[in-house]
């Protein structure tokens, strides 16, 4: 398997709060990476640094290298190139302020295309694979910011896959959806899986169990235990911490 | 069934009380503006005509119009917007979007304060020495206006940021997500999400401009000029100066006519206040979140 990204002693810290632990993780192309562990343990805060996110934040301070195909990602000044090939879903839904289509095409317009036939066909294709196009196809000239939240939610998926990412990362995507949403996007998910490797942030265990392949525990900024997840939910667990947690004692 | 005891029942009372006394509060509020607008129509009443609005002043300033004044207010006001509108503007872009939190950056934001506190006859000062003087303006409209620039500069930079503030930043993190830069987020989301508030603030300045009279007493306003000005660089009258001058500098002015020119004075201002004010109320209605 090729190596899509390769964390190597990765350290985030806020002011003196360290978040983020001398981590080490290698993702793998076209695979599903669920990252599960409590509040607090720095899971977002490392789904950021990979797309560079922590830039826009002066309190954040990252050290050590993130590769994406072998390269640093801190290499380059500018990072918009980099967002591109890592898209990013935030767990609290954002409609921007626009209409659902330019919502949804946001991005490639952003990035300078402005060819209507395939900014069309972005549209559709994208509000499909987020399991939205049925709702939505009457009324693309209405406001993103007045759709119900699970909507938002999975207009902020479309909008996310609008511009082609190599890698998605999702950061507690089904916080706001329903359970037959959540299980639609999780179909979705399933699909470009072919496409996409995929880094996933749940806080629902049964989540990782069912789309990730593997899983990783994190705890205070550490991963606890890292393995495929036969492995992790059969009990091949290294850390009794990882085995409380996805077993409900903490957490 | 519900009996309410004797202290829900004083508890209701006190709330009733309460709420009537703010009212009477805002009500008594209300009364000045309404009293200053009555007193100086009944006053000024005698002078009002069309001929008072477009006509020159004339023996001595007693009798005549107030043409130019408005002439000259009418500049004033035009190019010092244009002036601090975008300086404004562009300024509290930087330290709203860019600005990082640091010593410098409250430095900043500190002399923005301090400068809104500066008493206008100060600002005047200012004016005289900064464009009259050393960039050899002259006592011009230019001059004026700048100084009347400076003055607005701290309103319009602090009506700016807040309305910039007023944009979710979850938006900015949604557009910075998808790979958008912080040019384009600016042009695209921040901006014409934060346009209505800016404007409105734009014309409060423009409104408060109109009727500075210290802070142009000595970099561009004349008590008396015959004729209408021509150049930036010349003089020109202002209403709320030719206002002080024909009530306590010139002897024979009927009582009318200060009344007249203070009230078309305070029109002037209430009509650009009430169209920020439309302006608000009709981008709310069409506010996108």
């Amino acid at each position: 398997m090729t190596k899509k990204i390769e964390i190597k002693n990765l350290n985030i810290s806020y002011g003196n709060k360290i978040v983020v632990k001398n981590l080490n993780l290698d993702i793998f192309q076209n695979e599903v990476l669920a990252i599960i562990g409590p509040a607090n343990s720095g899971k977002t805060s490392l789904l950021r640094s990979i797309n560079r996110m922590t830039d826009f934040n002066n309190e954040v301070k990252v050290e050590g290298k993130i590769l994406l195909d072998g390269l640093d990602i801190f290499e380059d000044e500018d990072s918009t190139f980099l967002r591109r090939r890592v898209g990013m879903v935030s767990p609290l839904p954002v409609g921007l302020p626009m209409s659902i289509k330019d919502n949804v095409t946001y991005a490639p317009r952003m990035a300078g295309c402005k060819d209507k036939a395939e900014l069309d066909f972005i549209l559709e294709d994208c509000l499909k694979k987020a399991a939205l196009w049925d709702e939505v196809k009457d009324r693309l000239d209405h406001l993103a910011t007045k759709l119900s939240g699970g909507q938002q939610q999975r207009l902020t998926i479309a909008r996310a896959l609008s511009h082609h990412p190599e890698v998605l990362c999702l950061d507690e995507f089904s916080i706001a959806i329903d359970p037959v949403t959540t299980m639609k996007i999780e179909a979705v998910l399933h699909e470009l899986k072919k496409d996409l490797t995929i880094i996933m942030v749940t806080n629902v265990i049964n989540q990782a169990k069912r789309l990730g392949d593997r899983t990783a525990m994190m705890l205070n900024g550490e991963i606890l235990d890292l393995n495929i997840n036969q492995k992790i939910f059969s009990g091949e667990i290294n850390d009794k911490r990882t085995k409380d947690y996805i077993e409900g004692v903490f957490g | 069934m519900f009996n309410p005891s004797i202290h829900l029942l004083n508890k209701e009372i006190r709330e009733k009380n309460f709420k009537n006394a703010l009212s009477m509060v805002t009500f008594f509020l209300f009364l000045p503006a309404l009293g200053i607008i009555f007193w100086l129509f009944i006053k000024g009443y005698p002078a009002l005509s069309w001929d008072f609005l477009t006509l020159d002043p004339i023996n001595g300033m007693t009798a005549g119009g107030i043409f130019p004044t408005i002439v000259g207010t009418f500049w004033l006001v035009m190019i010092s917007v244009l002036v601090s509108c975008p300086l404004g503007v562009l300024a509290a872009l930087y330290l709203s979007e860019y600005a990082k939190d640091g010593k410098l950056t409250r430095i900043i934001r500190l002399a923005i304060l301090n400068l809104a506190g500066v008493p206008s006859i100060v600002h005047a000062l200012f004016g005289l020495g900064a464009f009259v003087l050393f960039m050899k303006m002259g006592t011009s409209i230019l001059a004026a206006s700048f100084t009347l620039a400076v003055m607005n500069l701290p309103v319009i930079i602090t009506s700016t940021l807040e309305s910039l503030k007023a944009v979710p930043h979850s938006f900015r993190e949604a557009s910075w997500n998808v790979g958008a830069s912080k040019l384009q987020t600016i042009r695209y989301i921040v901006l014409p999400n934060s346009l209505p508030g800016i404007l409105t603030g734009v014309v409060f300045a423009v409104g408060r401009s109109a009727g500075e009279t210290a802070a142009i007493l000595f970099t561009g306003v004349a008590f008396y000029l015959p004729f209408l000005p021509q150049t930036v660089f010349d003089q020109c009258m202002t209403l709320s100066m030719h206002l002080f001058t024909i009530s306590t500098q010139v002897v024979g002015v009927p009582v009318s006519y200060p009344y007249a020119t203070a009230l078309v004075l305070i029109l002037l201002i209430l009509s650009v206040n009430s169209v920020a004010v439309v302006l608000r109320t009709y981008f709310r209605t069409k506010r996108k979140w």
